[in-house]
């Protein structure tokens, strides 16, 4: 591991991204409108203001899983990966490279969301808007980390983009958007409990209504970011610099 | 053997299958330093399997690998060994400098070096292009720029000179021998024959094992032939392996 190289992997990330002007917009707009749609549809009744936290949790989770992994494994596909660990650099230092830019993004994605939701949805945050934005932040930067993690195991682009139905879907269907985690049948409702994007929409849910103290939302806050860690641990882990 | 005076590579009796297909059966190479030696034979040889085994990217199943005296892909060969794949490994979403930068940065390697690698490979006038909008050559050459950045005491090259004008081939095979006559060493690998003219020494690849490895002259006088295509086709039927 070594500092210089993290820094300059998550420079070059960022060049990268840069140079494209679409990806930026898309990736900072997207999930925005996705709340605005979600807030018009339920413009005549009181369920944005209980569903509108969980979409904040929900769409930048998914976008940034999705645009990490799919350029991680544009980098395997390419041989730049390859040269890359040819060479002295660390699998934690690309990891945590990656980490840091696409952190930075979500970042700027989730402010933008929250922001959206706030003035212009009309959310209501019983709560502080800051700490909403710290959960909002850790959920974003847990969707770049298990996409880091995903892209390891594939091979293909194919492969990829199924990794999101396989790794994403099954936690929004748990995570309580759908029905409350404690209406669930008991082995899907302790599986529920575990997954990180649960911790997320109870966190943001909790400030949004003010039905926790923030000690809990910072539990909760505590427990993704162990998730972000271990995910990016494994990701390193998992990286080979032999291949077949 | 002492690490000093240890050939660049040498590989023993070197197995790798790639999927269920037995790419390298029992290969034995050696590459002296300081000279330029051309790893010639068609497509689907093994060229690029034995290259991969040299970096230390390959998976192999038996066999040893030593590069400067050290197993391939050992942490301080890292610094030590640059390496071209045959499709250029460079970002095409960055510029040509923006490319040279970073690759610098991961190897440690002065400043100053993005411009004398620049300068080698002819780069000056594409340096803030994309990588993406240049010529199949040009894109090659950065990928060539980025593999001479820290001045690696090994240059592992697949194919470098594939879809180059013959001027700018001319002027990478001096470029080359520049480099060998500073010290470096280095496998350069091609399918095209007449390359090999070029190399001081020549390993002949065919189906996974090296048929030959000789000078040129050398080739041609045990072959009785007057070129290394007519010398490659006369170790074919005169029995290789």
């Amino acid at each position: 591991m070594n500092l210089t190289r993290t820094l300059a992997t998550a420079g070059r990330v960022l060049s990268q991204i840069r140079h494209d002007p679409r990806t930026i917009v898309l990736l900072l707009v997207v999930p925005s409108l996705l709340i605005g749609l979600v807030a018009w549809i339920f413009s005549d009744t009181p369920v944005f203001d209980t569903v509108g936290p969980a979409m904040i949790a929900l769409f930048p989770f998914i976008v940034m899983f999705l645009v990490t992994s799919i350029t991680t494994l544009r980098e395997r596909r390419t041989g730049t990966l390859e040269r890359l660990l040819s060479m002295p650099l660390g699998r934690g230092d690309l990891i945590l490279g990656y980490t840091l830019a696409f952190g930075l993004l979500a970042v700027l994605q989730s402010s933008l969301a929250v922001l959206f939701a706030v003035t212009v949805c009309g959310l209501e945050i019983a709560g502080s808007v800051g700490l909403l934005l710290a959960v909002a932040v850790a959920d974003a930067i847990l969707g770049t980390t298990l996409g880091l993690l995903a892209s390891a195991f594939a091979r293909t682009e194919f492969q990829v983009v199924q990794f999101m139905p396989l790794l994403v879907f099954p936690q929004v269907l748990l995570g309580g958007i759908f029905l409350p985690r404690d209406q669930l049948p008991d082995v899907l409702q302790a599986i529920g409990d575990w997954l990180p994007l649960s911790h997320a929409i109870d966190a943001l849910t909790a400030v949004a209504s003010g039905s926790e103290d923030d000690a809990y939302v910072v539990g909760e806050l505590l427990i993704i970011l162990a998730w972000v860690v271990g995910a990016v641990l494994l990701a390193s882990l998992t990286l080979r610099r032999r291949t077949p | 053997m002492d690490a000093s005076s240890a050939p660049a590579v040498q590989v023993t009796d070197l197995h790798v299958r790639r999927g269920s297909h037995s790419v390298l059966h029992g290969l034995h190479l050696t590459v002296p330093r300081g000279i330029v030696v051309g790893l010639i034979g068609p497509s689907g040889s093994g060229k690029t399997t034995v290259m991969r085994a040299i970096v230390g990217v390959q998976v192999i199943r038996s066999g040893t690998v030593s590069v400067l005296g050290l197993p391939a892909g050992s942490a301080p060969l890292r610094h030590r060994v640059g390496y071209v794949t045959q499709e250029a490994s460079v970002y095409d979403d960055l510029t040509v400098r923006q490319n040279l930068d970073y690759f610098r940065a991961v190897l440690g390697a002065d400043r100053a070096d993005v411009t004398r690698v620049i300068d080698a490979t002819d780069l000056g006038g594409a340096i803030g292009q994309l990588v993406g909008d240049l010529s199949g050559g040009q894109r090659s050459r950065v990928s060539l720029a980025v593999a001479l950045l820290g001045s690696p005491d090994l240059l592992v090259l697949d194919e470098p000179t594939v879809g180059l004008d013959p001027v700018l081939r001319r002027d990478l095979w001096d470029l080359f021998h520049r480099l060998a006559a500073a010290g470096t060493s280095l496998l350069v690998s091609s399918h095209v024959m007449d390359e090999a003219a070029r190399c001081d020494r020549l390993l002949l690849m065919r189906d996974g094992a090296v048929l030959a490895d000789d000078t040129p002259a050398g080739l041609l006088a045990a072959t009785g032939t007057t070129d290394i295509e007519a010398a490659f086709l006369a170790l074919i039927r005169d029995g290789g392996p």
